[in-house]
């Protein structure tokens, strides 16, 4: 059924008819019409933001907490280029978003018209795909196109470029139903020889071991489901990636806890020592593997992506299986029970003490303090007091983020937000609104620190604006802590710039904006204090003063290989510890 | 840390697009953005009814850089087929060059016998110059252009690699 109507307002049908209940946007002059739209509708809710980056941002944590597509929508020129970063992360991190921009009128376009920028020639390095849309009767069928694409295959970033001349054309609308993408068709069942070949692979190792990521996480939960399956059915260990925490229950003995620079010393030793790695859903990232000629160098390697460009990008692999995680994963525990394989249970067992002895190296061990509060301690406590609730834990970039990743333990996906490919400071509190908008009656808390909160610090009134109660948990060390502890490894302890000078009273700019601030410096105070933030159905900014000189620990230096990782009781000279290569890496 | 040198080899893609704007921003922008050589680029509306263009691109990398520029250009969304001549079919390339020669006397006219000897065509001639019009492998247009430097060559313009797979079946 074909309906005639303004490009504005299709621009609102096209979202009603995909389903969408939430708009993160900014206005602006070439979005004006798409605006006067929206004031005539009640059913999508618009969220404003304070600045586009944000309204990107937030897209994605309520696209990652709740599997759906978020959806931006900003004005011309400088809206469309704060967005950029956003789109950027958008796309690193495999985030299904639609970002709609306005456009100066065609018959501006190349004018240098004002706020008019190529919105699609800036945008097309940093999103999945993007449309220019010149004609109303292209508009309907671009924007459920551009729902396609974002979701479909691997996820990311789309955006649609809409001349605001376009936006007050009359056109008829077409609905989803008869849209068919012709070029792009993802393939989402894995080959069935390679299934069967892979389960071989796996009845066959002696230290098998699953490498999960976030594709796991983008597949939705019935990916994760059948990832527990086939690990409890073959009793294999598994690791993840930063993006992929969650996937597997970090309660399960199966769970070694994170891989990579910052991983454990039991992933990173299981990943250096296995025969066989299965490679589920992640993309051999430099944060994972390493020295790359040094990587896992007796495994075979079975690797499950629906992107075939991630397929021999890095590491060469024997076994790629092309398909949707969920998909492959079904088929593979379908295969083992009917498939009647089992693994070798005496060489499991002679792997498992092995990796047990990895483990009772303890890690992630700290020295405690009474008098100070120590990073590691905080996100410990703060995990205690939050793990029986509905929580949704959001970032920012640099120490406090590895820290979260290492100390918080997350039992089911979707639960764990955070910037992974771009690592952007400043993702962590707008994602946070993005969860709470998604979740009203969940707990969201952004762990922060105090260089990256003042990135997006402007979003505290889009929580205040939107009763949204986001917990924004800083761990202030007055330093931006990765930059300061990479100073310390690799430039002598020259901490050029990366002292947090002239910071603002936490608390008080908490009660500026209308929410409450806390703060807390002592590990005896540090539990009540949690209690009480938690307590508070407001937005909070909990100033957690913590060790200004702690280093986060284990890091497998730039250049190393997995098994040459730098433990945090360990006395070594860290300037030694990094070769020349490896401080040109970063 | 060392690795040993991998070997480099030359590749011909045969690429067909949907003929909308940018498209080619898009193919371009994804060899610069990540590194990889364009040795040759050409680029043709082939069917105006399906809105298709075809593009050939000629690459050079090792055997991991050619899978990975064949699998990041087949995601790109208005991509239909992504063909590389080079190891999926036997293949034919033909590449087309205007090269202009100014001279007179001896150097004139062995510029006009080397022509007929590499069945180059005249298409513009003064009393001092000659344009020939040469079609042919690419290194047959390379071997020509060298010959005519000491006769007086002035200029070249090459259209770069097209290429079509020998044999009934279409890409």
């Amino acid at each position: 059924m074909s309906k005639d109507m303004t490009g504005a307002e299709m621009v609102i049908q096209a979202l009603a008819d995909q389903g969408v209940e939430h708009l993160f946007g900014y206005p602006g002059g070439a979005v004006l019409p798409i605006y006067d739209a929206l004031f005539h509708q009640n059913s999508i809710e618009h969220i404003l933001v304070r600045h586009e980056q944000a309204a990107v941002h937030a897209a994605e944590g309520y696209a990652r907490s709740s599997g759906k597509v978020g959806v931006v929508l900003v004005t011309s020129g400088p809206g469309a280029t704060n967005a950029v970063t956003g789109l950027t992360d958008a796309l690193m991190d495999s985030i299904p978003l639609v970002c709609i921009t306005g456009q100066v009128p065609t018959h501006l376009i190349g004018n240098d018209a004002f706020q008019e920028c190529d919105t699609v020639g800036i945008t097309r390095p940093c999103t999945k795909h993007n449309y220019l849309v010149r004609d109303v009767k292209d508009l309907a069928r671009v924007l459920h196109e551009a729902f396609y694409v974002a979701q479909n295959g691997r996820p990311g970033p789309v955006v649609v470029d809409i001349p605001k001349d376009v936006q007050f054309a009359l056109g008829s609308y077409v609905g989803p139903e008869n849209i068919e993408h012709k070029t792009y068709k993802p393939k989402l069942r894995g080959d069935a020889d390679r299934i069967e070949a892979a389960l071989d692979m796996i009845a066959r190792a002696r230290r098998p071991i699953f490498y999960t990521g976030g594709g796991v996480i983008n597949a939705g939960p019935k990916a994760s489901s059948a990832l527990r399956d086939l690990a409890r059915l073959t009793g294999v260990p598994v690791t993840s990636t930063l993006m992929g925490l969650g996937a597997f229950p970090a309660a399960s003995r199966q769970w070694l806890g994170m891989l990579g620079m910052h991983g454990t010393y039991e992933a990173n030793m299981a990943m250096h020592g296995c025969d066989l790695m299965v490679c589920i859903g992640a993309r051999f990232d430099d944060r994972i593997t390493g020295r790359i000629d040094a990587f896992s160098p007796e495994s075979k390697k079975i690797h499950i992506d629906i992107d075939p460009s991630s397929i021999n990008k890095n590491v060469k692999v024997d076994l790629p299986i092309i398909g949707d995680c969920a998909h492959v994963l079904e088929a593979m525990v379908r295969g083992w029970r009917e498939g009647g394989r089992s693994t070798d249970g005496e060489a499991m067992d002679v792997w498992w003490r092995q990796i047990d002895r990895w483990r009772a190296r303890n890690c992630l061990a700290y020295r405690a303090s009474d008098t100070v509060i120590k990073p590691q301690y905080a996100i410990e406590r703060l995990y205690a007091a939050t793990c029986d609730k509905d929580v949704y834990i959001s970032t920012e970039v640099g120490q406090h983020q590895m820290w979260a990743a290492q100390f918080f333990r997350f039992e089911e996906p979707n639960r764990w937000l955070t910037s992974g490919g771009l690592g952007t400071m400043g993702y962590g509190l707008p994602a946070a609104i993005g969860a709470q908008i998604a979740h009203p009656d969940a707990l969201c808390v952004d762990i922060a620190g105090e260089a990256s909160i003042l990135m997006n610090m402007q979003e505290m009134s889009t929580a205040i604006q939107f009763d949204l109660p986001v917990k924004i948990f800083i761990l202030n060390n007055r330093y931006m802590g990765m930059v300061r502890q990479w100073q310390e490894l690799l430039h002598g302890g020259r901490y050029s710039h990366s002292y947090s000078e002239a910071l603002p009273d936490f608390v008080k700019l908490a009660e500026a904006y209308g929410g409450v601030g806390m703060r807390c410096d002592k590990p005896g105070d540090l539990d009540a204090a949690i209690a009480e933030m938690i307590a508070v159905k407001r937005p909070v900014i909990f100033d957690c003063i913590v060790d200004q000189q702690e280093n986060c620990f284990p890091m497998i230096p730039s250049g190393r290989a997995h098994n040459e990782m730098i433990l945090g009781d360990m006395a070594v000279d860290l300037d030694e510890a990094i070769t020349d290569e490896g401080k040109m890496l970063v | 840390m060392s690795h040993p040198p991998e070997r480099i080899e030359r590749h011909t893609l045969s690429i067909l697009v949907d003929n909308e704007p940018g498209v080619l921003a898009r193919v371009i922008g994804l060899f610069s953005g990540r590194g990889y050589n364009i040795d040759s680029l050409t680029v043709s509306e082939v069917s105006h009814e399906r809105h298709l263009s075809r593009i050939t691109i000629v690459t050079t990398g090792t055997p991991m850089v050619i899978e990975q520029i064949r699998n990041q250009l087949d995601r790109l969304v208005p991509i239909h087929r992504v063909r590389d001549l080079t190891v999926e079919a036997a293949s034919v390339e033909r590449e087309l060059a205007m090269v202009k020669v100014r001279g007179t006397g001896d150097a004139r006219s062995e510029a006009l016998r080397l022509a007929e000897a590499f069945r180059a065509r005249v298409i513009d001639a003064t009393t001092e110059s000659f344009v020939f019009e040469i079609t042919g492998k690419s290194d047959k247009i390379d071997q020509f252009a060298v010959l005519m430097v000491p006769l007086g060559l002035v200029e070249v313009s090459r259209t770069g690699v097209v290429a079509i797979s020998r044999g009934p079946e279409a890409m």
